[in-house]
């Protein structure tokens, strides 16, 4: 891994102003920290992906295959047709650079291929010349060039340092989204065997196992009991949470960053404890362990492919509804593309919370309900006894993630439950938040070590944000409801705002939520005492 | 460089009617043939590119939402920037094609030590553009006087509105100021702002510079080259009734104006002016994020390879049972 920069000295070198050659003749240079490891070869080999091998971006020699320009050719050619978004989004652009400025990992990096318009020209550019007129007459002209290897390498470093966020996209006069031209420029690298790791990997292991670290069932099981036995420390309360169990009312699914690392874990445990409470007839399935979907990082087919299960699961288990934890792109892949993949969901009953009968008919077709709505309904409805003061000691702030707030519009359900169960919210600067929030730097399966340089420069904007209220108001809990976010946001905090911890929405519920029989609690979730309890 | 290889290619443009239509005399190509031929390239491949994208599939809905979801009666839904109906994703459309929504956000990054980023509100460009569109519209709606007898009401009052200031004689229009200035916003700003002069194409130059000159040549024989209007008039009307009749005395200036407009017409359909069709087809805009009320269908959906739960149970049946989790064959 290489050495990262201090935050001082990394800020330092940002420099906006663009080299002095014209950016075709500037070649991608891989150096450690800014570009992830291939993936390798074993995961592609579980998913049947072509030209799985060794290798390394450092390389000079990729190992293509032996007619790569014609696989990318043909496989531009059918994209082009099947989706008019990839199409028209080659051809609208006027590159009037309002999208330059909006994308995180320019405003960290400078460097003027992270700008959306000229991440997406780095594809255009090739699309002018094997598919318009203008382009095989006026050549370079019109901005076209050969596809060489040299382009294919550029590709890989920039469409592997764009994380999908469309934050671009909104500010854009055309809406051209340039998330959903690297998600197409991925798929074609994937024709070549160009992938990384930390992508393929959670999707090999997400299709064979069940959830992205390939966390087999009996061990899913004993993690579930083990973080029982914390409840029952804190609470005083036992709980026995199903899993696999035929004919219950809803299924339950999550990302599995939920029930593997802190802090999810204790989102985790507030999900448990929540639907203990309510008594829910519920169950968690091990086969469809996954909310998450690096599919969506991969290919519309890998997609698909890992959505499956969850439809499959639902239907076999004989549920009504399906409820879904705290993640961002799982939410994306739900609400855009999962009844049209994997749908009709026709066995399944219009989603109903049982306790306040309430119907859900934003999502009566899908039938799949995001656990914010669920819990603000219980709210609103006034089923939780909730204690907020137990959240005291926290100044919390919410930090929008990406796909539910700009695929979705998953906006104000999750600030109804944190003022309901926290006394001190504070919001971060307008331009931060909402449909304008930005990216924590880390998403479309880039949170890995080796690429942390180009990680912290991503997520500066959102730190600098955090960094506001932090000095502001004093924020010391920045939430959020997104596993990748829990999993990322840690380290960008420790490396731009020190003093400021990371948090699901499930947590602060499950510390304020006062259960039937609980003892008198000391701690919260994390074990650190409850305030008024430091003595 | 792109600057420079995009001027020359607009004077050449100049040159060309000078020559042909000046020195050689050759009215009927320049006032006829050409401009018809523009007119035909224009309409044909208008509709061939907006053919073409049509033909590619819009498998998922996408939109970008731009605020809060449809979701329970008490919380408020952004109707307009995430719209779940259609009425909604016509109002959204309406303010993105009509009134430049988008732009309308637009925020300036700003880095400063600490390091501290700010945003500013920045909407110069938004300005810029929706000047310049609004005028090129109205430009070109005044024009239709010449192409049509008698002269229908809205182009007259059009015509009287963008020359209510009465200022000489013939009476200044508004929108050959405000174009004038938008071109020269759109031009400096991509010379003087470093990424944009980085990222801009000849294309992007090109057509700036096209329609500069157009407006220029226009205004020139408005008010400084004058050329008889009649004739104008006479000629133009014969190319929309097809009935062409080409009056001598009509000054070079007058080919030249019709040259250039006949080259954009020409250059439209096969370059980024396309966006004038494309905004429409937007599929982050155009489509309402009513996705998990409504199931939309992908034309293309082909079964894909899954791992089955018979196949994953094979494969951990006998932990599951030492875990004490259920399993469908003992
Ligand atoms: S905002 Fe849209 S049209 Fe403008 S440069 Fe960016 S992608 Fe192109
Ligand atoms: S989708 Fe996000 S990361 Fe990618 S170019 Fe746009 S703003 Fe940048």
């Amino acid at each position: 891994m290489s050495k990262l920069p201090a935050a001082d000295t990394l800020a330092a070198s940002i420099d906006y102003t663009p080299p002095r050659k014209p950016w075709m003749e500037v070649p991608a240079e891989f150096r450690p920290g800014v570009y992830s490891y291939p993936a390798n070869p074993k995961n592609l080999k579980i998913l049947d992906f072509p030209n799985p091998r060794q290798w390394a971006p450092e390389d000079d020699d990729w190992k293509l295959p032996e007619n790569w320009q014609e696989i990318i050719y043909e496989g531009f050619k059918e994209r082009l047709h099947k989706y008019r978004s990839l199409k028209v989004f080659m051809d609208v652009c006027v590159r009037c650079g309002a999208c330059a400025d909006k994308c995180h990992y320019f405003i960290g990096s400078g460097d003027p291929k992270n700008m959306p318009v000229l991440r997406a020209e780095l594809l255009r550019s090739v699309y002018r010349r094997d598919f318009t007129m203008a382009g095989k007459i006026l050549k370079s002209l019109s901005g076209s060039r050969e596809l060489t290897e040299d382009v294919i390498k550029e590709w890989f470093m920039y469409f592997y340092q764009c994380s999908e966020c469309r934050r671009c996209s909104l500010f854009c006069p055309y809406g051209i989204d340039t998330a959903e031209i690297t998600m197409m420029g991925r798929e074609l690298l994937n024709l070549l065997g160009l992938n990384i790791n930390w992508v393929m990997e959670p999707v090999a292991n997400c299709f064979r196992v069940g959830n992205h670290l390939g966390i087999p069932p009996h061990t899913f099981k004993d993690i579930v009991d083990f973080m029982c036995e914390d409840i029952e420390d804190i609470t005083g309360v036992k709980i026995d949470p199903p899993i696999n169990k035929k004919g219950a009312e809803i299924l339950f699914v999550t990302p599995s960053g939920d029930y593997f690392a802190d802090p999810g874990t204790y989102t985790f445990m507030g999900y448990l404890m929540l639907f203990h409470e309510l008594g829910l007839d519920y169950t968690m399935s091990a086969y469809a362990s996954e909310g998450g979907n690096f599919g969506l990082f991969t290919s519309a087919e890998a997609m698909k492919r890992l959505n499956a299960k969850i439809y499959a699961e639902a239907k076999r288990l004989g549920v009504k509804w399906i409820l879904g934890g705290e993640c961002g792109h799982m939410w994306r892949v739900i609400n855009q593309y999962m009844d049209t993949m994997n749908g009709p969901a026709d066995f399944l009953d219009v989603p109903r919370n049982p306790l306040t009968g309430t119907v859900f008919s934003n999502a009566r077709s899908t039938k799949m309900v995001h656990i914010t709505e669920f819990t603000a309904d219980l709210i609103k409805n006034k089923v939780l006894n909730l204690d907020p003061s137990r959240n005291d000691n926290l100044n919390v702030t919410y930090h929008d993630s990406c796909n539910p707030s700009r695929a979705m519009g998953l906006l104000e359900e999750p600030r109804y439950v944190i003022k309901n169960v926290c006394n001190n919210f504070y919001e971060m600067p307008e331009q931060t938040i909402r449909e304008q929030t930005f990216c924590c730097g880390s998403g479309s399966g880039l949170n890995n070590e080796e690429f942390m340089e180009m990680r912290m420069r991503g997520g500066m904007p959102r730190a600098n944000a955090v960094k506001h209220v932090q000095e502001q108001y004093g924020v010391n809990m920045l939430s959020c409801i997104c596993a990748i976010d829990r999993a990322a946001l840690p380290p960008l905090m420790e490396y731009w705002v020190p003093g400021v911890d990371v948090t699901g929405v499930h947590e602060l519920v499950a510390n304020a939520l006062v259960m039937r029989g609980e003892k008198e609690r000391e701690t919260d979730l994390r074990g650190e005492p409850l305030p008024g309890k430091e003595g | 460089m792109n600057v420079l290889y995009s001027l020359l290619l607009v004077l050449a443009l100049v040159v060309i009617p000078l020559i042909g239509a000046g020195a050689l005399g050759w009215h009927t190509l320049f006032g006829v043939f050409i401009p018809l031929f523009a007119v035909v390239v224009f309409l044909v491949g208008f509709v061939y590119r907006i053919l073409d994208w049509g033909r590619s599939a819009v498998p998922f809905r996408i939109p970008t939402t731009g605020g809060q979801q449809e979701t329970m009666p008490w919380i408020k839904q952004s109707k307009l920037d995430n719209p779940s109906t259609t009425a909604g994703t016509v109002g959204r459309m309406a303010l993105e094609i009509l009134l430049f929504r988008s732009l309308f956000r637009n925020t300036q990054t700003q880095l400063s030590q600490g390091p501290k980023l700010s945003y500013g509100s920045s909407k110069w460009l938004w300005l810029g553009a929706i000047a310049f569109h609004y005028s090129f519209f109205i430009i070109v709606a005044r024009h239709m006087r010449f192409f049509t007898e008698p002269i229908p009401m809205p182009f007259e009052w059009l015509d009287k509105l963008d020359g209510i200031l009465q200022i000489g004689v013939p009476t200044l229009y508004l929108t050959e100021i405000v174009i004038l200035a938008a071109l020269a916003y759109l031009f400096l700003r991509r010379v003087v702002v470093p990424q944009l002069r980085y990222i801009s194409l000849p294309a992007d130059y090109f057509p700036l510079f096209l329609i500069l000159a157009i407006v220029i040549s226009g205004i020139l024989m408005r008010y400084f080259i004058r050329t008889d209007v009649m004739d104008i008039k006479t000629l133009t009307m014969g190319l929309a009734t097809l009935n062409f009749s080409v009056p001598e005395g009509i000054g070079v200036i007058f080919y030249i104006h019709m040259f250039l407009v006949s080259a954009l017409l020409v250059y439209f359909p096969m370059s980024k002016l396309m966006h004038l069709g494309g905004v429409f087809l937007s599929p982050t805009r155009n489509l309402a994020n009513n996705n998990r009320m409504q199931r939309h269908i992908n034309p293309w959906n082909h079964p894909v390879k899954v791992h089955t739960y018979q196949e994953w149970e094979d494969e951990y049946r006998e932990q599951m049972k030492e875990a004490g989790l259920p399993v469908e064959k003992e």
